[in-house]
């Protein structure tokens, strides 16, 4: 089968780092602090290359919006399986108030010139954990959205998706062109091996600016501060279930 | 008195904004009842200071159309029947709520941030051409918003410049708006016409007698401790002493112990009830993101240094295969 999978990747800071906030409460601190791919767009990769082995799609692309470094998270990707990378450079002020608005532009602009069947990306970003673009996407492409998967069937022009909804699970079927959004229980990512690593630095990466596609970066979404959330006062330790009970009972919280 | 006048008039002035602003509450439901999380919605869209409608779509909303008239704060309820919003589908809502919008010219739209919620608000919002603001925990003004970044780590305060604000509400932030006293009158708006490009096909809930997570006054969680899914039969002892519901770690909903629906964190349910007891559960980031917030934490876990005891008003350092049944054993006294 033909068609091609644009998987959108974003470049974050650790799921592992203790985050600080910066003593101007402009945001948070990142230089110097360790970044990787946001773990649900890893699983989005896996999947497109797993569409791919399976011979249900032929060109998996890679595409990440930011400054220079978003090509490391690119090429992490390209390492996963993906064909080839396309980097959205936007840096300084506009990447500053860069959103899910402007992302999504972005990459409706990109499956529609790349005549994309499926885009699919992470179900939200574990920095500013908005879970928006996806859906911001599908709606500028008119098309319809599979979110929170947790399974994929392609089956000709339909797509059965397997969706995490609040009290379990639901499916629908959708018809391709589609936006997906992956949940974790999509998959597990393979790691990329040393050999894989080598071959991703000949894969190609193409540079595009967010004009060429047309797209406007204004955001009308201003951060006013960003503070460390109120701290929990130490707790006491108790020595047997007796005394935890009574200290329960004694709050009036049994 | 000229300065007595600007105070009049800019109260006035105040007063005329405040009129002006109405918003648009996306009721949740499944044609029977209404999810609880549309309270805590209207609770927050009541604090904008205008006029509070709400949108009730679906294949049968009578009863929840009876519900929501009753409920506080609502000024009126939009009803729209019909067959092709059977499974709730954001293509076939998000019309819907485009021709509303254009017929009403709401300042606000929002929703709970539920799985229905998440789904469908970023779809308006990109078919308005505004940004939406996810999961807000405060309202500071019908502009300016809190929500929270990086698992709960770090809160952001935003100022929302778009022509039409579109937020979806974190319910444990608010409180829910009262079912009864209120009086909305009921209107029925035009379906849109069907898009037929997606399908409801099936669901399958988990079904159990315990309260509903989001919304327990009691929850108890177990995580990778537990060790196996027929040990949960602890937990679940435990929490109908307490009346609690169940929740889990990502790390006991990835081992299989139980379906993914219980889980809670930063990419599961956010949870903040009065009691919350960790079992066996580590406290890694992405957890706490869902249950900080909770009154009173207890943490059961056999290692002393596991980061959950850094958040735990009462942590006890023990074995939970003998902590717990005793537990139960004490509750029962």
């Amino acid at each position: 089968m033909s068609g091609r999978v644009l998987v959108g990747v974003k470049r974050v800071i650790d799921y592992a780092v203790k985050i600080r906030v910066k003593p101007d409460n402009s945001s948070v601190v990142t230089d110097g602090v360790k970044h990787s791919m946001n773990p649900f767009c890893e699983i989005a990769v896996e999947e497109a290359v797993k569409l791919k082995e399976k011979k249900l799609i032929k060109e998996v692309v890679a595409v990440s919006c930011g400054p220079q470094q978003a090509q490391e998270t690119i090429r992490t990707a390209l390492a996963m399986g993906a064909d080839r990378g396309i980097h959205v450079e936007v840096s300084g002020k506009d990447y500053e108030t860069l959103g899910p608005l402007q992302v999504s532009k972005i990459m409706a602009a990109l499956a529609k010139k790349e005549d994309a069947l499926l885009v699919i990306l992470g179900k939200q970003a574990i920095d500013d954990d908005c879970n928006q673009t996806g859906q911001m996407t599908a709606a500028l492409l008119d098309w319809p959205q599979g979110t929170f998967a947790s399974e994929l069937g392609l089956d000709g022009d339909k797509i059965k998706v397997v969706r995490e909804i609040d009290g379990g699970l639901e499916t629908i079927k959708i018809s391709t062109p589609a936006v997906i959004t992956a949940d974790l229980r999509l998959n597990t990512p393979r790691y990329a091996t040393l050999p894989n690593i080598m071959k991703a630095k000949k894969k190609k990466i193409a540079k595009v600016q967010p004009a060429e596609l047309g797209v406007d970066l204004t955001s009308r979404l201003e951060v006013l501060r960003v503070d460390e959330p109120p701290q929990r006062l130490a707790g006491v330790k108790v020595e047997t279930v007796d005394d935890l009970v009574g200290k329960l009972k004694d709050s009036g919280k049994v | 008195m000229n300065r007595a006048l600007n105070k009049t008039s800019l109260k006035q002035l105040t007063g005329l904004i405040q009129r002006f602003q109405s918003t648009l509450v996306v009721a949740e439901h499944n044609n029977e009842k209404l999810t609880p999380i549309t309270l805590n919605a209207i609770t927050a869209a009541s604090k904008l200071g205008g006029e509070v409608s709400c949108l009730v779509a679906g294949t049968d909303c009578a009863k929840v159309v009876e519900q929501i008239s009753k409920v506080q704060g609502v000024k009126k309820v939009l009803v729209a029947q019909h067959d092709s919003y059977k499974g709730f589908l954001p293509e076939e809502m998000t019309p819907l709520i485009l021709a509303t919008q254009k017929q009403f010219s709401y300042t606000h739209i929002c929703a709970g941030a539920s799985a229905f919620g998440k789904n469908l608000l970023p779809r308006v919002a990109a078919k308005l051409d505004v940004a939406p603001i996810s999961d807000i925990i405060e309202i500071k003004s019908p502009d300016t918003f809190v929500r929270t970044i990086y698992a709960g780590n770090a809160l952001s305060t935003v100022k929302c410049n778009e022509p039409i604000k579109i937020f979806t509400v974190r319910g444990t932030s608010f409180e829910p708006a009262e079912v009864e006293g209120g009086s909305a009158s009921t209107e029925d708006v035009a379906a849109s016409a069907p898009s037929g490009v997606s399908e409801w096909l099936e669901q399958s809930l988990t079904k159990s007698d315990r309260p509903e997570l989001t919304s327990a006054k009691v929850v108890v969680s177990g995580g990778r401790g537990l060790k196996s899914g027929d040990n949960f039969k602890l937990l679940y002892d435990l929490a109908d002493k307490l009346n609690a519901a169940v929740g889990a770690s990502r790390a006991a909903v990835d081992a299989g112990y139980v379906p993914n629906d219980m889980q809670v964190g930063q990419t599961g349910k956010i949870v903040a009830p009065e009691l919350y007891i960790a079992v066996g559960i580590s406290g890694a980031i992405q957890h706490l993101a869902g249950m900080k917030d909770s009154k009173t934490i207890v943490a059961i876990n056999k290692d002393p240094e596991a980061p959950i005891f850094q958040v735990a008003d009462y942590g006890l350092v023990a074995d939970l295969f003998k902590a717990v049944p005793e537990m139960t054993e004490a509750l029962s006294k």
